[in-house]
């Protein structure tokens, strides 16, 4: 079910291309689709080359652990097998160790100890996946094992074992203190406040897991010394930048393809060490070499996400006006701190808890730790970090409307900023773009019929049925830089874009993002038809190849329609005011003589003399003699940099029954307003959204990555690490409101997080409603059907560690 | 992707051949049908069988039908054909409601009673079922047939009584008329193993309990049944009091592991709630209403 | 050992390891990546094709085990330049994002379409509920195959 605000969704009806597309904004089918619904995509391991050569890698069953000794005398032998590399063979090439994204150092091989269970100790190459697998049953490594740091909470501790000995001095496994917002301000809020409510909580360790796992198929070709590499990731043009870093091998000489993407949700942001293996295999082997994770690889060695320790405190008057917020953060960054974020930000966009509320102060504080897990942190359409803020401080409302027993939806109404604020600076320092945030608020209500829904509860209660409504505010921060306050591993976040219009006036746009199903191809030809009156069918957007597509930061963090979306409406402007010349010259008139009219220069006062975009492109090819400042073609490119992030908001109310007697969680609706500004495919818009949704269900009753005390991960199959069905999911209820971002060349916004980010919490601001019967004001997610009932019982148990 | 280790596959066309084929091949060689549970275990390399002995091709061994006053369901039958059984659907209804809620259907398409049966996961719906309803169990071998009772068809997790050349064939029901059954499953996710699971068939005469089982999964109980709560129940009113205390015991005589879905205390508990409720519809559909 | 597999309507002959799973031999052997996987352990649903008409999870079928049968995927939808109704209704309903768990959501609607030519929501979610999707919380697909059912191919379309 859809409801949009008619008054105000952000375009006017389009005209319709030749194929039936909207000539610029509005519903359009995916131009990509023909190919996915063939079977026809292209994803990594669909990548065949001649000669082509399988590995596999031997991973570590200890969480903790002295290598002793490594024994591939037995693999080497198997006929089939072509190369077995350890961490001594990468140690002789000074590839054992390779950069994280935060300035640290991650094992690509263990060379010494073993740090977490699943970490890569050796890796095999042979002739066929089947035989690789094989051979590496025939490795025989000894290992010593050691104390193993899997509660977060006691990586301090002075008796911890140190996890991290080959840092130099390192006597603990402490990372980093950050903090942000005015310390004095918050404590004097606090100080003076007539209610402070206190509240733990941990966002647990989650995963993307995106159907498609990651992959590699690298190709060193002996003679060029050119370096071809086909890889799941969202960033292709940063990582040819990292392995160039990270293996010595001039950029030029390197291309990285990003062919079809089966998901990515942040899980394919950094390069692993299975990439960096097949690099080296290919090296050895002199043949091209395809690896590719399975799911338990995925999900236990390749970057997970959250896993912050949250002690939140709220203070406010007694009618309810909330003055400050502050958290303290343990964060557990896994045996390397290999999150990926932009630089200065180790714990990313956090600073953004402060929600979506007028405060008088606010402050956090963050302590980075070691722990014996996977390495991570930043990924899962998290808006760096934005997801943990977004629970905490939509937690801490509920908790102290709890506390106050006031309506959670009338304590959010009363607090929200009001429209006239915006631009608004937060507290930490953050300058939200725009927004309407009542309206929002008042609309999901609407949807949801919020009045009536609380009259339904109260009637159930009164038959001791369990029903709860849970709403969720969100102020999501997205599209980094700009590249002066943002960068990864000093490469500033500001994308390129180039636009060619051939002589027939078709186009090919290029882009430094990558889609892993967002629909780029379709959106961004819709921005060039947009800004040039050439219809979208006519515009082929390529992408995922660094040797054919400008330099770019990449897709994440919600980021590709507020940087690359605005570098191509930038582009197609230049191109449409190169246009401009040519067309002058062609009328024999001024540029300034001639105004722009769908797709077409033409002169002022007189209409009929004008020259369509198509028409300006053969000329522009032809023989025309050009003014001066015009060398002939129509093709522009730009960088764009983005002058803020832009800031998307949104509504949400969950509506869930709960068995009282099973602890069963039903979610029975879910109302999502969200509001991106201008919508460039509304379809598509709706579409990212009902997928973040879903993630909101998972990611609150069932996804969840535990270890047990010995080190054992709890979540390493799709058997243990649930994720939604069709049957967990309700039919999502969406509307729209849209005001615009005033930065933006297009007025809009990103929003491929939003729904994972603002959907999290109301999932469970509902559950413990339907639990306030019971006393509940808090329990940690996932609220399975035994946290659930436990936490009725006064007890919710840790759920990052293993259940007793 | 995880890939099993080599072994020599073999095709039985009869169940003569099958056994034949385990007898030549000794305690190494594994029969393999829907292979919903086996080829996992391969591709992990936790089962390493020297070889496969696909019995899919065994002609007629996919049937539920009526024999007499007993239900005869073939070995090979598939989760989906007991789903749509009419049979099944006429005289217990508990197998619609555990095979509804048996893995996804795409894995009910491939997966059969028999491999169900013989895997013995202490998870396994259909053993809860199987005990509930007192199944008795044929197993073949060269020597011929020997019928054994479900209720100690399991020796162990993962362990039964068939032995290595041995073959499960059939699965054998009374026919109880009158009887109402009902299965009740609680799980953290549609597909997923239950946290607990229990079915239940009730038989009234005059109102009060004449014949009754229960079958338990996922929490320990012995033999996947509840012996304790059925014999309180015998002779007495189907009531609230009386299903309330038959749960009471049924879950007092489980012993859950503990895991990540759940803890003793709530498996219990949650087995105790599954146990009424399956109790309860069973009942009432014995009684013609609704349940 | 040598296999014989009808897929598609076409049959084909194949030297094999016993062990080569259905899915590695539809892709690898074959050549029809369109059968995608994405777990080991028969959750995901990524791999589903049809075996003798009936969608299964090729990631656990031996190709042995397929030998002397007929398997359907993605790749037949299409008949003479015509998309089945079901990969019309993706399209239209925009019921793919990455397009990665996309065949084997299609594999399996098209059969739940074939028994049950008129299904209801739940039903529709009941049915694709052993298939996972990562990108569209569901939504779309089960319009897509209510779009499918609403319109079915004509009987003059190929089959």
């Amino acid at each position: 079910m859809t409801v949009t605000d008619t008054e105000n969704t952000g375009s006017t009806e389009p005209q319709l291309s030749p194929a039936g597309n909207p000539m610029g904004f509005g519903r359009m089918l995916r131009k990509e689709d023909v190919r996915f619904l063939r079977g026809h995509g292209h994803y990594v391991d669909d990548v065949q080359l001649p000669g082509m050569l399988y590995s596999a890698i031997l991973r570590s069953p200890y969480a903790h652990a002295r290598i002793v000794s490594i024994d591939t005398s037995a693999a080497e032998a198997h006929p089939k097998v072509r190369a077995v590399i350890t961490g001594a063979t990468l140690e002789g090439l000074n590839l054992a160790w390779m950069p994280t994204l935060s300035h640290d150092v991650q094992a690509v091989l263990a060379t010494d100890k073993v740090r977490f269970q699943g970490q890569e100790v050796a890796f095999v190459v042979a002739d066929d996946r089947y035989a690789a697998r094989d051979a590496l049953e025939l490795i025989d490594v000894e290992y010593e094992p050691l104390p193993p740091v899997m509660d977060a909470t006691k990586a301090l501790d002075p008796d911890a074992a140190v996890i991290r000995t080959d840092i130099e001095g390192k006597s603990d496994n402490h990372i980093f203190d950050w903090e942000a917002g005015d310390a004095a301000a918050c404590d004097e809020a606090f100080a003076g406040a007539e209610v402070v409510v206190e509240q733990d909580m941990l966002y647990p360790r989650v995963h993307p897991a995106p159907i498609e796992t990651c992959g590699t198929v690298a190709s060193m070709d002996p003679i060029t010394g050119k370096l071809t590499v086909w890889s799941t990731n969202q960033a292709p043009h940063a990582h040819r930048t990292l392995y160039a870093i990270v293996a010595g091998i001039p950029e030029h000489k390197i291309q990285i393809i990003s062919p079809d993407i089966g998901g990515g949700f942040g899980n394919k942001v950094g390069i692993y060490p299975g990439y960096v293996l097949a690099v080296v295999g290919s090296i050895v082997t002199g043949k091209p070499v395809k690896w590719v994770e399975d799911r338990s690889e995925n999900l236990m060695a390749t970057a997970f996400a959250r896993d912050y320790h949250m002690k939140g405190r709220i203070a406010a008057t007694k009618d309810g006006k909330i003055l400050a917020v502050q958290v303290d953060v343990l964060a557990d960054h896994g045996a390397f701190n290999g999150t990926a974020q932009p630089t200065k930000f180790p714990a990313g966009f956090f600073h953004i808890f402060t929600g979506s509320y007028d405060l008088q102060a606010a402050h956090c504080k963050v302590t980075g730790v070691y722990t014996n897990k996977a390495p991570g942190g930043v990924a899962y359409a998290c808006s760096f970090r934005i997801t943990e803020a977004v629970y905490l401080v939509e937690r801490m409302v509920d908790v102290l409307a709890y506390e106050l027993g006031v309506d959670a939806g009338e304590l959010r109404m009363k607090n929200l900023l009001r429209p006239e604020q915006f631009p608004y600076t937060s507290k930490t320092g953050w300058e939200y773009d725009s927004g309407d945030y009542p309206r929002a608020l008042r609309k999901a209500m609407e949807i949801a019929g919020y009045d009536e829904l609380r009259k339904e509860q109260a009637e159930k209660r009164e038959r001791g049925e369990l029903m709860g409504i849970g709403i969720s505010f969100f102020t999501e921060g997205v599209g980094a830089g700009p590249r002066k306050h943002m960068d990864i591993l000093g490469l500033g976040m500001a994308d390129g874009s180039e636009l060619r219009v051939h002589p027939t006036g078709k186009a090919q746009l290029r882009v430094s993002c990558q889609t892993q199903g967002q629909g780029h191809e379709t959106t961004f030809a819709q921005i060039v038809a947009h800004e040039l009156g050439i219809p979208p069918e006519d515009v082929e957007v390529i992408h995922g190849d660094t040797d054919n597509t400008p330099f770019g930061l990449g897709t994440y963090g919600s980021r590709s329609t507020p940087v690359s979306g605005a570098a191509a409406a930038v582009v197609s402007r230049r191109v449409r005011d190169k246009a401009r010349i040519v067309a002058a010259a062609a009328l024999e008139c001024s540029p300034d003589d001639l105004e722009w009219t769908q797709g077409r220069w033409s002169v002022k006062g007189d209409p009929e003399q004008g020259r369509t975009i198509q028409e300006i492109a053969m000329l522009s090819h032809g023989s025309l003699e050009l003014p001066e400042g015009v060398e002939g073609h129509l093709d522009a490119s730009v960088v764009y940099n983005p002058p803020n992030l832009t800031y998307p908001f949104g509504a949400y109310i969950c509506v869930v029954d709960v068995d009282a007697d099973t602890g069963k969680v039903h979610v029975r609706r879910f109302i999502a307003v969200d509001d991106c500004g201008n919508r460039i495919n509304p379809m598509i818009v709706e579409g990212q959204i009902h997928g973040g949704l879903a993630e909101g269900v998972g990611m609150a009753l069932m996804q969840a990555i535990a270890f047990d005390e010995d080190g054992n991960c709890l979540g390493g199959s799709f058997l243990d690490y649930l994720l939604p069905t069709a049957l967990e999911c309700p039919s999502w209820e969406t509307g729209a409101t849209v005001t615009p971002s005033p930065h933006h060349p297009l007025g809009a916004k990103g929003v491929g997080e939003s729904a994972t980010v603002g959907s999290p919490p109301a999932v469970v601001n509902a559950v413990i409603d339907a639990l306030k019967p019971y006393g509940v004001r808090h329990a940690d997610m996932p609220l399975t059907p035994c946290q659930v009932w436990l936490a009725m019982q006064g007890r919710p148990a840790r759920t990052d560690l293993a259940l007793t | 992707m995880q890939t099993p280790a080599s072994f020599e596959y073999e095709r039985a066309t009869s169940v003569e051949q099958a056994l034949a084929l385990l007898e030549q091949h000794g305690p190494e060689a594994c029969l393999v049908a829907g292979g919903h549970s086996l080829l996992p275990m391969m591709k992990l390399r936790l089962a390493t069988p020297e070889v496969l002995i696909d019995i899919n091709e065994l002609p007629d061994l996919g049937y539920v039908r009526v024999e007499g006053s007993e239900i005869a369901i073939g070995a090979l039958a598939r989760h989906v054909d007991l789903l749509a059984s009419p049979v099944l659907r006429e005289h217990y209804r508990i197998f619609e409601e555990a095979e509804h809620v048996i893995a996804d259907p795409i894995v009910r398409n491939r997966g059969t009673v028999g491999g169900s049966l013989c895997q013995a996961d202490p998870s396994e719906d259909l053993s809860a079922v199987c005990a509930a309803l007192g199944a008795r169990l044929v197993i073949q071998s060269a020597a011929g047939r020997r019928t054994v009772e479900a209720r100690g068809f399991h020796v162990g997790p993962y362990e039964t009584l068939v032995g290595p050349a041995e073959m499960l064939v059939e699965v054998r029901l009374p026919i109880r008329p009158g009887a109402g059954s009902a299965y009740q499953k609680v799980e953290r996710r549609a597909g997923d193993y239950a946290i607990a699971a229990a079915g239940a068939f009730v038989v009234l005469e005059g109102g009060m309990v004449a014949d009754v089982g229960v079958g338990i999964a996922a929490v320990g109980a012995p033999q996947f049944t509840a012996p304790g709560a059925e014999d309180y129940l015998r002779g007495k009113e189907p009531s609230e009091p009386h299903l309330a205390e038959a749960a009471r015991l049924a879950a007092e005589a489980t012993a859950p592991a503990v895991d990540q879905r759940g803890t003793v205390e709530y498996k219990r508990h949650l087995a105790g709630e599954l146990v009424r409720r399956a109790l309860r519809s069973a009942a009432a559909r014995a009684a013609g209403q609704e349940g | 050992m040598q296999v014989t597999v009808t897929v598609n309507g076409e049959e084909h002959t194949s030297e094999v390891e016993p062990r080569l799973l259905l899915v590695h031999y539809l892709r690898d052997h074959l050549g029809l990546t369109g059968t995608h996987w994405g777990c080991d352990t028969t959750n995901c649903g990524a791999c589903t094709v049809w075996l003798d008409g009936v969608p299964v999870k090729s990631c656990t079928v031996l190709t042995a085990m397929a030998s002397g049968h007929e398997v359907r995927t993605v790749e037949s939808l299409e008949v003479d330049g015509v998309l089945d109704p079901v990969q019309q209704g993706f399209m239209q309903e925009h019921g793919l994002q990455c397009g990665f768990c996309t065949p084997g959501m299609m594999m399996t609607a098209r059969r739940l379409l074939d028994d049950v030519p008129d299904p209801s929501e739940q039903q529709i979610r009941e049915g694709i509920s052993g298939n996972l999707c990562r990108c569209t919380g569901y939504e779309n697909i089960v319009r897509a195959v209510r779009w499918a059912a609403e319109h079915p191919a004509t009987e003059e379309a190929p089959a």
